[in-house]
């Protein structure tokens, strides 16, 4: 596996860290503002943001090989497909 | 007797992802619950959530994703052969995840001084949908605190057995899992932060 040699780098992590911050308090100074329904789109746009950050760096994902990739894709596939179908009923009823 | 055990990296690391899925799908039916309750019930929501502490909120996201940055960098440290430095961020994580907890404790004690507890004279009285919303916020941020909790647990196993050479740069695989574990607990709260705290 690459994996195994790969290492990441101390500065990698600190600018992951920083942008996760800078994200965070993205969030919150929009949430100051009142904008409606855009407030739930832009705090969940920010949130997935963060998620991806922290899946592909600090979980090492950008780096892993192909079996792990797949697997944590279908796994998060299975989810929008749990959370979206549910949808289709609830938002039609 | 070492080398005779093949360390199989990839199989224990496709392994500890197993978990964590498991671990998405149990707070992913959660989410699911709170997203039908939110448009369900928008406007309780939003006036339930004006009562939490966004600062509270704030700050422990704040050092959730620090003590995250922590473990991550433990593992490049470990690797490069530096474990004085690798054990001193273990610790720092345990001890930004005492510090959440202990915020939380806060957090929870204003609330149930205030009479909102699950189930609480005071609640009750309350529209169902705030109801709702402050049931989800105590099973939710309570099941979340409940996995920061073990992994104080896990990772001062983890920094005990970096004291005594049990986990180095070689071999790596407890504190690599580990660390996916925390990061997991770090994702969960990115999420529970902005809908909790911040989209009310």
């Amino acid at each position: 596996m690459s994996d195994y040699e790969h290492i990441l780098s101390a500065k990698t992590l600190t600018i992951v860290w920083i942008l996760l911050l800078i994200l965070t308090y993205i969030t919150y100074k929009i949430s100051q503002i009142n904008l409606g329904y855009f407030n739930v789109l832009a705090a969940l746009t920010v949130a997935t943001t963060k998620a991806a950050l922290v899946i592909m760096f600090f979980m090492h994902l950008k780096y892993e090989g192909n079996v792990i990739r797949y697997m944590v894709f279908i796994a998060f596939l299975i989810l929008a497909i749990f959370i979206g179908f549910t949808f289709f009923d609830v938002s039609y009823r | 007797m070492e080398n005779s055990l093949q360390k199989d990296f990839l199989g224990a690391k496709i392994g500890m992802w197993l978990f964590l899925f498991t671990e998405i799908i149990l707070f992913g039916g959660l989410f699911l619950l709170y997203a039908v309750d939110l448009s369900k019930y928008a406007d309780d929501f939003h006036k339930a959530g004006q009562e939490l502490n966004v600062s509270i909120g704030t700050i422990n996201t704040l050092v959730l994703i620090t003590s995250s940055f922590f473990i991550a960098l433990s593992i490049t440290t470990l690797r490069l052969g530096k474990k004085k430095i690798t054990v001193y961020l273990v610790a720092l994580t345990i001890l930004s995840a005492i510090v959440f907890l202990i915020n939380k404790y806060f957090e929870w004690s204003a609330k149930i001084s205030h009479g909102i507890y699950p189930n609480s004279d005071h609640l009750i009285t309350l529209p169902k949908g705030e109801i709702t919303f402050y049931n989800l916020y105590y099973i939710m941020t309570g099941l979340h605190a409940v996995h920061v909790l073990l992994g104080i647990i896990i990772l001062s196993v983890v920094c005990l057995l970096l004291v005594k050479n049990r986990v180095t740069a070689d071999n790596f695989i407890i504190l690599e899992n580990s660390a996916l574990y925390w990061h997991l607990v770090d994702l969960i709260w990115i999420f529970l932060y902005p809908l909790f705290y911040l989209i009310a």
